[in-house]
């Protein structure tokens, strides 16, 4: 239901060419279709042109920033401020710690919660309705209730300084859970049933007949928690002290403090920070779409 | 008494022979076993993660401490300071008027998009695409194009209000036009997704039901009122908790736009909490501040849950 979202689904609004065509009303339909064509144009230009302008400033030189010279439609384009952000900065570190950061809690999200979320939708036992509205309601729990605590908490766990201080916190959100659990409610009791009767045990149906099921599953978890976990700000800001741990966004932050009003400098490394992700969801936009959307479908 | 035998008959399996009542046993305590230990991850990491820091935080909340060595206990004096705190009321204001605004405009203009966006219309699809890629941006580099945008000096957006002969606005340095300017920015950000979700809701309504609402004489207002929107009412149930769970949370956007300035103008409870525990490193009041803003969320989803008729989204 929700796989159609973006591609071109029959109208709903059929009634419309199927009208009895009286060619005033036809003529109001073209008004009609004018009118919305505009409006889906201004839209864009209103989603698009902060993203334009990003671009046109990463690109453009620093005296021409300075000058006050800048066009919308700028002469001369240069990668001087990427050439600048990349001697200053570590950059290929913080890339490489954002992407090991994000892949590793994806991975770990998509296991935990594919083996969480079946025994919430497919196993029936006493007290699993409250493990899944406790685990719903730690979704209403900002970072920042529980940040003090957790700084000590990871800490004393000895895992302040390494990547496991944001990737383990970050895994344990329980948005995975409720995803997967959707999926799972919509796979038929009785196959289950069915292997079960067979003599199958409970690991083995999981891995022979709900692991395969679960492709759509696995990407849409993976690819929205990949996304959430290299944007994520808040929590690393907290755990990540030491230079050399950073993330982009924390990296950009820092970046940002340094530089201060260096415009074509922030610009060139935010597009380092946003240009991979944006590709990622152009391409696998199914997957986000669905991961997104059936958060609030049932 | 007569009530609990009758809702034991409910659940219970009918009367069987003896024998298969044993099986049936077994059955059901391999079952719970497997579910508990396909749960113990999760389990493992929310408890760890998630639920022994939230009653430590709680703990905290009743103590002075800066983070290094032992807090000492000091009962409810945080709670009480925070009542003459005026930062923290300032604070909560904001945070208030921020949820309050931004959560009809996402949900207002999300639902406009998705109406359109489900019309006809060429290129749709790319249209819906443009819409939801800031969606894929983070929250610091959102906030960095917003600072671009929206520079008092020579930001795009003032360079163009003089080009048409108009005075440029104070977007940095006056309270209102920064708060607007945060407002703007998190709209642009969170519009996209409360469409996609709308989307989904409207590719579940028929077109029988527009059909028929044609023939009674609906107009396509009284068609978006009287069909359209009730039918969305799930879709709205769940953007509304959503929206102001998250404007509850704004942190990514306030923190690097304006940093809660000019004059504590943006700042929100979050950020209040952030500066407290590990600027000025009050981390016992930092606590208080946090557990209040979890018992506010608390209360407005309880009462949201109670007074809906969407409560079944989630089960």
């Amino acid at each position: 239901m929700t796989t159609s979202i973006l591609s071109p689904a029959p109208a709903t609004r059929r009634q419309k060419t199927t009208r009895r065509g009286a060619p005033r009303s036809r003529r109001g339909s073209r008004r009609g279709l004018v009118a919305r064509v505009a409006g889906a144009i201004l839209i864009s230009i209103v989603v698009l042109f902060p993203l334009y302008w990003m671009l046109v400033v990463a690109f453009s030189s620093r005296s021409e920033l300075l000058g006050g010279t800048l066009r919308l439609w700028p002469r001369a384009l240069t990668v001087g401020n990427f050439e600048r952000v990349l001697a200053g900065f570590p950059i290929a570190t913080w890339f490489s710690n954002s992407l090991a950061i994000s892949a590793t809690v994806a991975v770990l999200t998509v296991l935990v919660n594919l083996l969480g979320g079946y025994a919430l939708s497919q196993l029936k036992f006493r007290g699993s309705n409250v493990v899944f509205l406790i685990a719903l309601t730690t979704l209403m729990i900002p970072v920042q209730v529980i940040m003090v605590p957790l700084f000590r908490l990871v800490t004393n766990l000895g895992l302040y300084g390494s990547y496991w201080a944001v990737i383990l916190p970050t895994a344990a959100s329980a948005f995975g859970l409720f995803l997967a659990r959707q999926f799972f409610l919509s796979i038929p009791r009785d196959l289950i049933e069915a292997a079960r009767i067979d003599g199958a045990s409970h690991l083995r149906v999981f891995g022979s007949i709900v692991l395969p099921l679960s492709k759509p599953l696995i990407a849409v978890l993976f690819f929205v928690t990949l996304l959430q976990s290299w944007n994520d700000f808040a929590w690393p800001l907290i755990a990540l002290k030491q230079n050399e741990l950073f993330t982009l966004p924390i990296g950009l932050l820092y970046l940002q403090g340094q530089f201060g009003s260096d415009f074509g400098a922030t610009m060139a490394f935010a597009l380092i920070n946003v240009v991979p992700m944006v590709v990622l969801f152009l391409v696998f936009q199914r997957f986000f779409v669905q991961g997104f959307a059936r958060s609030g479908i049932k | 008494m007569t009530r609990v035998v009758a809702e034991q008959d409910r659940v219970a399996p009918p009367p069987q022979l003896p024998k298969r009542l044993g099986r049936r046993d077994t059955k059901t305590v391999r079952e719970a076993l497997a579910g508990w230990l396909f749960l113990t991850p999760n389990m493992l990491l929310l408890g760890l993660f998630v639920l022994v820091p939230l009653v430590w935080a709680v703990v905290i909340s009743f103590q002075k401490t800066n983070g290094f060595g032992v807090g000492e206990f000091v009962g409810v004096a945080n709670y009480e300071r925070l009542i003459s705190d005026p930062l923290f009321w300032r604070a909560t204001a904001n945070t208030l008027l921020f949820t309050i605004i931004v959560t009809p405009l996402s949900m207002g203009l999300g639902l406009g998009a998705a109406v359109l966006f489900n019309s006809i219309l060429p290129a749709r699809g790319v249209f819906r695409s443009i819409l939801i890629v800031p969606m894929a941006i983070s929250g610091v580099a959102t906030a960095l194009i917003g600072v671009l945008v929206f520079n008092e000096n020579n930001g795009i957006l003032n360079t163009l209000i003089r080009f048409i002969g108009l005075p440029s606005v104070n977007w940095q340095s006056g309270g209102s036009a920064a708060f607007v300017s945060v407002v703007l920015v998190t709209l642009w950000w969170r519009v996209g997704f409360n469409m996609l979700i709308y989307l989904a809701g409207l590719q579940g309504i028929g077109p029988e039901l527009y059909e028929a609402a044609e023939l009674d004489g609906a107009g396509s207002w009284a068609r978006f009122r009287n069909v359209t929107v009730p039918l969305l009412g799930p879709s709205s149930f769940f953007l509304l908790i959503l929206n102001v769970i998250y404007s509850f949370q704004v942190f990514d956007i306030v923190f690097v736009m304006t940093g809660g300035g000019p004059q504590n103008a943006t700042s929100v409870l979050v950020t209040y909490a952030y500066e407290t525990g590990f600027v000025t490193r009050d981390q016992g009041y930092a606590a208080a501040i946090g557990v209040v803003l979890l018992l506010i969320t608390f209360v407005f989803t309880a009462v949201r849950w109670r007074t809906s008729r969407g409560r079944d989204l989630a089960e």
